[in-house]
């Protein structure tokens, strides 16, 4: 069965090529169905697969298995694996079932949505992407999933990205991410240093005996910077609030219900670590919950709908990071679960309000809905009173099993108990003021506004999301720890912390937490249920500092912009302006201008005459020539050819030093070349070295044993032009060329010797002489022409 | 006497110089053309003279293309010279002198 568990996540992924290849021509029904049908049947698939699980412990051990598809970077530990245990399970399970609701309710909250295809893709790669990351048996893949949910995320995000508050807000979400993955990133490292492969079957079984409680602190610590990315911890929790500028269903699916739990996940997982370390669980559930009570406070004065559950999200979420901090793993997990079900319940009934109102968010337009929208009405209640911690709805059990764990767990951690407890309070007052704001009292809409409920194919998974808010938190009850025993073959080697055994005790935890919540829910009907208008405002008077701190969430957002944002934008600034533009494109600028002037200055060089380029031609084959006898002077006289100086002292001096220290006697020729005849050697070698190899002027040189001088002497005479021996350059003669003219061509003359031009410097006019030799009348003005044809 | 190598590229030397010669200094293109083939067959004969000399047949290979370039370059560059001519009555290289920078 466990065999085919690849299916799991080529369902989804299938159904996202569906829709990226013909979503946008098929119409709504036939877009969204296979995606639906994509995601439910995974989540059957799953459900089937997990059976075994559920039967009881032993089966349960046996069936946790471990899927190798291939190899991916074996070296790495890197292979395309997956787990399948029941934490895996559990997950996997959430992502499906919750995501299977949110996609039908899909169907009726983006009907009519130019992009409704596109909308389908993103969500169908998203549990793609989360099933890998779930689903994943290194780190590696899990890497994979990490990155590609955020990547839907930041797709999701900025779906409507022709709002610019949509586009910053998925900009936001990818940089802040980007500094968690960061911090995930290096702890990949650390554990590759450290175990030399980042498979789980080998990092996670008994890690104590590799690495000790410093590398595990550094290990837990570097996982927990990359948890607060993505689970939107203190302190990057800044960019989940602004994730709400994304369609209410991806704020349910991912923002509220499965990937910012992708972070409690990622710690349970690696409850073997951070089991070794005290530090790094301390400083986990401490982050956890700080970021409880602050978002909680936040949430309390946000009068957008969407944002109030954005921050208690994160308030929740901090509630499982306290929960694993103290290894809490069952209830951390349990919470997850409970809350997966009821926040996206209310991420769905404020996206059915929002819809009611007409894409009204502010909560201060909206009241007196009860009535209109009765279906979203009492789902919403429900969901209320779950996330408040009233019995016996779901996140009563799993809020207050984290209070036990954490109160058991005692010393330090009673602090953290007191501030979950406190939250709970302040979690109670803020949902409870949005419920009385949005349902009770009177109505506040805008004019024009008809609320009505809607449309069936959203209600239908608000109803079930209610039904499950009801039931789910029976399954861990204190009286019946089902899901403890489930999750048992995960953390069965590993310390784990419990809810106390003592019945009086838990029972008076429960009182305590309970009695929070209705103490939370009375004040806020005492203010948003029953005051009236001039009662609230002057109560709300009396505390205006805080409040101002909390609507504005204490500027954290403008405390970055200042401190980070703005240096970085600066910074950016400076790079792309002065450092680009001027100093590197200035550098390539200049370098064409350069290539341009220089190009100017040699243009005249291209004159055009053919002859020119001839007389060009053969002086640089002359100056290469020259450069090579002037090489084989020096490195017959032993000189450095650099530093060589040619000059007829220093060769009358070489000759008589050194005739008999010419090298290589026994270099010379194969062929016919007979050592007896000197001159005629001296005219050959050079001109059949040079000219078939090139450079070994040296054994060119060694060929001839003769005195240097005569070589040298008689080399020059070989390269010379053979005329006259008062025909050399200085010799006085002016290097002239004049040309006739067929009749009617402009009269131009070339004065070289005047002008500069192409001849400066280029023996051009030495062959002059030459011409006297091959040519036997030489005219007036010393050259002669003739017309083709004439 | 006997006839060495240096002969043959003495000989090569004088031709080359005469053809180096002609090309520099005479304007007719079809001289000069005349005065590249004398060039390029100095450089054969030295090209011979040396393969002779050291037994290398490489030598005589290297003629071979040599000719082989030389008869190609010849049929185009008298086609050129001749369609020059049709157009403007004249090949004088010093006439020609549009192609300047």
């Amino acid at each position: 069965m466990t065999g085919y568990l690849w299916i799991i996540i080529a369902l989804p992924l299938a159904g996202a090529l569906f829709n990226h290849l013909f979503g946008r021509r098929i119409g709504e029904t036939r877009a969204a169905g296979p995606a639906i049908l994509a995601v439910l049947g995974s989540f059957g698939f799953a459900a089937v697969a997990a059976r075994d699980f559920f039967i009881s412990a032993d089966a349960s051990e046996e069936a946790v298995a471990v899927v190798h598809l291939f190899d991916w970077i074996p070296g790495l530990g890197a292979r395309a694996e997956l787990l399948w245990d029941p934490l895996s399970a559990t997950m996997t399970l959430v992502v499906t079932g919750v995501g299977a609701l949110i996609h039908i309710y899909s169907v009726g909250y983006m009907h009519g949505d130019p992009r409704f295809g596109r909308f389908f893709t993103y969500l169908n790669l998203f549990i793609a992407s989360m099933l890998i990351l779930v689903l994943a048996n290194n780190f590696a893949l899990l890497f994979v999933g990490w990155e590609l949910v955020g990547l839907c995320s930041y797709l999701l995000i900025s779906f409507w990205y022709t709002r610019p508050s949509a586009a910053a807000a998925g900009k936001k979400a990818f940089v802040v991410n980007r500094i968690g993955d960061f911090g995930f990133m290096v702890a990949l490292m650390v554990i590759f240093l450290s175990f030399g492969t980042l498979s789980y079957t080998e990092v996670l079984h008994d890690p104590g005996t590799v690495i000790g409680v410093g590398t595990a602190t550094a290990i837990g610590l570097l996982l927990l910077v990359g948890a607060a990315g993505k689970s939107a911890q203190l302190p990057l929790h800044v960019w989940l609030p602004d994730a709400m500028e994304g369609p209410t269903p991806v704020s349910a699916l991912i923002h509220a219900a499965t990937m910012v739990t992708a972070g409690v996940y990622m710690v349970a997982r690696c409850a073997a670590i951070f089991g070794l370390s005290d530090v790094a669980g301390g400083v986990v559930a401490t982050v956890g919950a700080l970021t409880a009570l602050l978002a909680a406070t936040i949430a309390i004065a946000q009068r957008d709908i969407k944002r109030v559950l954005a921050y208690s999200t994160i308030s929740q979420l901090g509630y499982m990071f306290m929960a694993v901090g103290v290894a809490g793993y069952v209830a951390g997990l349990f919470h997850l679960v409970t809350h997966a079900v009821f926040k996206a319940l209310l991420f769905l009934g404020a996206g059915s309000v929002i819809h009611a109102m007409a894409d009204q968010q502010d909560m201060n337009r909206m009241g007196g809905l009860r009535r209109k929208l009765p279906l979203t009405h009492a789902t919403m209640l429900i969901a209320t009173l779950s996330i408040a911690g009233i019995p016996p709805l779901a996140g009563f059990w799993s809020k207050d099993e984290i209070l036990a764990v954490m109160f058991y767990a005692g010393g330090y951690y009673t602090v953290l108990w007191a501030v979950g407890l406190v939250t709970a309070l302040l979690t109670a007052f803020y949902m409870a003021r949005q419920y009385f704001m949005v349902f009770a009292g009177e109505s506040r809409w805008d004019a024009g506004v008809e609320p009505h409920e809607s449309p069936r194919v959203m209600t239908i998974p608000l109803v079930i999301l209610g039904a499950l808010t009801l039931v789910i938190g029976f399954v861990n009850t204190p009286f019946r720890l089902s899901f403890e025993h489930f999750l048992d073959p995960v953390f069965h080697s590993v310390p784990v912390s419990h809810a106390p055994e003592d019945g009086f005790l838990l029972a008076a935890l429960a009182l305590v937490s309970v009695a929070a919540g209705l103490v939370g829910i009375l004040i806020a009907f005492l203010i948003y249920g029953r005051a009236s208008e001039e009662v609230r405002e002057r109560l709300l008077g009396r505390v205006r500092r805080p409040l101002m701190a909390w609507e504005h969430g204490y500027w954290i957002d403008d405390v970055y912009g200042k401190l980070i944002v703005k240096p970085g934008s600066r910074i950016a600034e400076w790079s792309a302006g002065a450092l680009d533009q001027r100093a590197i494109d200035g550098l390539v600028n200049g370098v064409g201008v350069a290539v341009r002037r220089l190009g100017a200055r040699l243009q005249p060089l291209q004159s055009g005459f053919v002859r020119t380029y001839g007389a060009l031609l053969a002086g640089g084959a002359l100056l290469v020539v020259g450069w090579i006898v002037v090489r084989g002077i020096c490195h017959e006289r032993g000189l450095h050819p650099h530093s060589a100086q040619p000059g007829a002292g220093g060769r009358r001096q070489s000759r008589d030093a050194h005739p008999g220290t010419a090298p290589g006697a026994g270099a010379a020729p194969r062929g016919g070349a007979q050592p007896a005849s000197g001159p005629t050697r001296r005219w050959a070698v050079p001109g059949v070295r040079a000219g078939r190899g090139g450079i070994p002027v040296g054994r060119a040189v060694r060929l001839d044993r003769s005195p240097g001088g005569r070589l040298a002497s008689g080399r020059r005479r070989y390269l010379a032009a053979p005329g006259p021996p008062d025909d050399r350059p200085g010799s006085g003669r002016p290097g002239r060329v004049r040309r006739h003219q067929s009749p009617g061509t402009a009269v131009r003359r070339h004065e070289p010797a005047a002008r500069g031009g192409p001849y400066r410097g280029v023996p051009v006019a030495r062959p002059v002489p030459l011409l006297r030799l091959l040519r036997g009348d030489p005219g007036p003005d010393g050259v002669h022409h003739r017309h083709l044809g004439e | 006497m006997i006839v060495t190598a240096g002969w043959y590229m003495t000989l090569a030397a004088i031709l080359f110089l005469i053809g180096a010669g002609g090309l520099l200094l005479r304007r007719n293109a079809l001289v000069m053309f005349m005065s590249v083939e004398l060039m390029l067959n100095a450089v054969n004969l030295t090209f011979v003279a040396a393969a002779r000399a050291h037994g290398d047949i490489g030598g005589q290979m290297a003629v071979l293309f040599v000719l082989v370039v030389a008869a190609a370059e010849v049929a185009v560059g008298l086609a050129i010279i001749v369609s020059i001519f049709r157009s403007r009555r004249t090949a004088s290289v010093d006439e020609l002198s549009e192609l300047s920078g």
